[in-house]
């Protein structure tokens, strides 16, 4: 399949497809692997084509190119096979395994949180673990408390694993290539609702740095930060709140882990005001996280407290009235803005 | 049996090495030089020994927290061994793995885990690496009784399988998981009974006798690297220590001491080889004389290593991060 040299507008799964394809054509030690990522192994008229090519169709057309030894569906055996990627990893190859939801998280933890982070320390830096673990977060497919979460803070806390989130189509690709080059683990978190959201992609070969936060809207009244879905939450608002005479200037965080505490600290210290938009859970979570970052490096600079939109500390609710209300919004970010603003010497 | 006077002379030097480098241990600990817990291998040397054996240098293993005697079988330098163990900076690991974590990637040895089961996934990851390279290396995973009951082990027994992985899957049984015994943690009396359900070949051998194991691990290294898969080695053990130095070991019966005590496999292997006039006494002697210098090297340069600077808590944690 070719792949275009020049830019067009795809959806994020086309650009995270790209990415893996590109990457994959480049370096023979990648295999991806995860349950159903092509999907009838073994279906005598499937044998070099899928069945599904991914629960998202993320990975469609991949064992077309690259065949089944390189396209390994898995069995339902997430501690089996993402040990499996971890150790693949710390033995030569560069493996990229899908976690399909981030809540299956709890039959694999071992591997990222005892083996996947932690072999390059504990073995002195003699170990490399350049694994890619792809997993699915976020709520608004009314898919409930084991299907919905957002995981990132958990990933990030572990020392060792750096955690990856985009928000846009070019980001996707960019973020994705940055990541499976990475020679450390590295958790990318996609959100569930955005695999169909199109933006601008370059063509060949596409690198965001990991580490770096972007600022999507540049303004002047109040820093709105948020990754992944919420970044796009926050664009959303920032619309909202110009037209009432408010210039929220946006971060999207882009990545979790390294967090790019200068480019947050830069932009409080321009608009003395800060709202976080996160969809974790809040006890321990990003927001706070960051809040407490800014509180002990750029206090001086803060003109009112800092503003946090987040999911409550319960589970993902199944009903729609009830996911629509656990979920942040553009509406929220608009209100927590209005009221840090209002605060505001 | 198939083995040169020399491989005799390395597996016997290999069994009485891990024996000294264990007792040392166990002195060390108890005078209170060597931080932490330490598991010690003293009475499974020959599974160790044997398995290794079979092994040529770019085979990788994977370990359990008993790690010591998989590293030094796996030709693991044991200097560095030792001052590892001591957290000294000059330490494999650079002081940061210790006993339970000790690794040697260098050498194939892929680590010794605190995590019961974590490595049978890690060994399906080096299984995949042979396949998708080529390599044709092949990876033995050890681990206890009590990893037998993890999912992990059953999940990566039939990943292995189905993807037809070079692992060899190696149960070191030595009857009790921490204090807890085998016949109470596991329904069935053989673990490698649970090879049919996964469709591989399973075997049980004699722990202590390192000629049964080494023969049964020729087998499985040969099965896998020509491509047909991996096995289930199950190897009847007898740990002579406790689970942790330390361990008052009151779950031991009379009947697991006794045998225990009647279980020697650097007893049997002289006997043996003697009686067939491979070696002299006097030859084993002049081994065993090497091995415990060595071991007495190993913790001197241990006891004089530096200890870690303690800007290295937060070096290593990643290849880069800003």
């Amino acid at each position: 399949m070719a792949v275009a040299t020049a830019a067009r507008t795809i959806t994020i799964a086309e650009a995270l497809n790209e990415s893996i394809r590109l990457e994959m054509r480049a370096d023979p030690k990648i295999v991806i692997m995860g349950e159903d990522i092509a999907g009838g192994a073994q279906v005598e008229h499937l044998e070099d084509d899928e069945a599904w090519g991914g629960v998202m169709g993320v990975t469609k057309g991949l064992v077309h190119e690259f065949g089944r030894e390189r396209v390994l569906d898995t069995p339902i055996s997430e501690a089996a096979f993402i040990g499996a990627a971890v150790g693949a990893a710390a033995t030569g190859l560069r493996p990229i395994a899908e976690l399909m939801f981030c809540g299956f998280l709890g039959s694999c933890l071992d591997s990222l949180l005892n083996q996947g982070s932690k072999l390059r320390y504990m073995f002195g830096g003699k170990a490399t673990v350049p694994v890619t673990i792809r997993t699915m977060i976020g709520g608004g497919f009314r898919a409930a408390a084991q299907h919905a979460q957002t995981l990132y803070p958990m990933f990030a806390n572990i020392p060792g694993l750096k955690v990856v989130a985009p928000s846009n189509a070019a980001d996707a690709k960019g973020l994705l290539t940055a990541s499976i080059r990475d020679d450390d683990p590295v958790i990318f978190c996609e959100h569930i609702t955005m695999y169909t959201m199109k933006g601008e992609v370059p063509g060949g070969e596409h690198i965001v740095p990991i580490g770096k936060a972007a600022v999507a809207r540049p303004g002047s009244d109040v820093t709105l930060l948020g990754v992944s879905l919420t970044a796009v939450h926050a664009l959303n608002a920032a619309e909202t709140l110009a037209k009432e005479g408010i210039d929220a200037e946006v971060i999207d965080l882009r990545t979790v882990s390294p967090l790019d505490e200068e480019t947050i600290l830069a932009s409080v210290q321009k608009t003395g005001r800060l709202v976080i938009v996160d969809e974790a859970n809040p006890l321990c979570g990003l927001a706070s996280h960051i809040a407490g970052m800014v509180a002990s490096r750029g206090f001086n600079w803060l003109r009112a407290p800092v503003g946090m939109v987040t999911a409550p500390h319960s589970p993902v609710p199944f009903s729609p009235v009830l996911e629509d209300a656990y979920l942040p919004n553009p509406q929220k970010v608009v209100a927590a803005v209005k009221e840090v603003c209002a605060q505001a010497s | 049996m198939n083995l040169s006077q020399d491989q005799l002379r390395s597996m016997y030097r290999t069994m009485v090495s891990i024996r000294n480098f264990e007792e040392t241990v166990k002195q060390a600990f108890a005078k209170g030089h060597i931080p932490g817990f330490v598991h010690l291998y003293v009475g499974e040397e020959a599974i160790a020994t044997g398995v290794c054996s079979a092994l040529r240098p770019s085979d990788t293993i994977t370990s359990t927290h008993r790690g010591h005697g998989h590293c030094i079988a796996k030709g693991c330098d044991m200097n560095s061994m030792m001052a590892e163990i001591y957290g000294k900076a000059t330490g494999l690991c650079k002081g940061k793995g210790g006993s339970m974590h000790i690794a040697d990637v260098g050498k194939g040895m892929l680590g010794a885990n605190g995590i019961v089961g974590g490595g049978p996934p890690l060994a399906c990851g080096a299984g995949l690496t042979s396949v998708v390279t080529g390599s044709g290396d092949v990876c033995a995973c050890f681990f206890g009784d009590g990893a037998c009951e993890q999912g992990t082990f059953h999940e990566s027994a039939n990943l292995a399988a189905i993807w037809n992985l070079p692992v060899i899957f190696v149960a070191e049984n030595n009857g009790y998981a921490q204090s807890t015994p085998a016949s109470y943690h596991c329904a069935i009396e053989n673990i490698a009974e649970r090879a049919a359900s996964y469709g591989i070949p399973g075997a049980v051998v004699d722990g202590s006798d390192v000629f049964a194991v080494h023969e049964a691990a020729v087998e499985a290294v040969k099965r896998a690297r020509a491509g047909q898969g991996p096995s289930l080695l199950e190897c009847k053990t007898y740990r002579h220590h406790g689970h942790f130095e330390g361990d008052q070991q009151t779950y031991k019966d009379d009947l697991y001491k006794s045998v225990s005590q009647g279980k020697d496999s650097i007893r049997d292997f002289r006997a043996l080889v003697t009686q067939h006039g491979w070696f002299t006494s006097e030859e084993l002697d002049a081994i065993d004389r090497e091995a415990r210098q060595a071991v007495e090297e190993a913790l001197a340069y241990a006891e004089s290593s530096p200890l870690p600077e303690v800007e290295e808590v937060t070096s290593d944690v990643y290849v880069s991060y800003p």
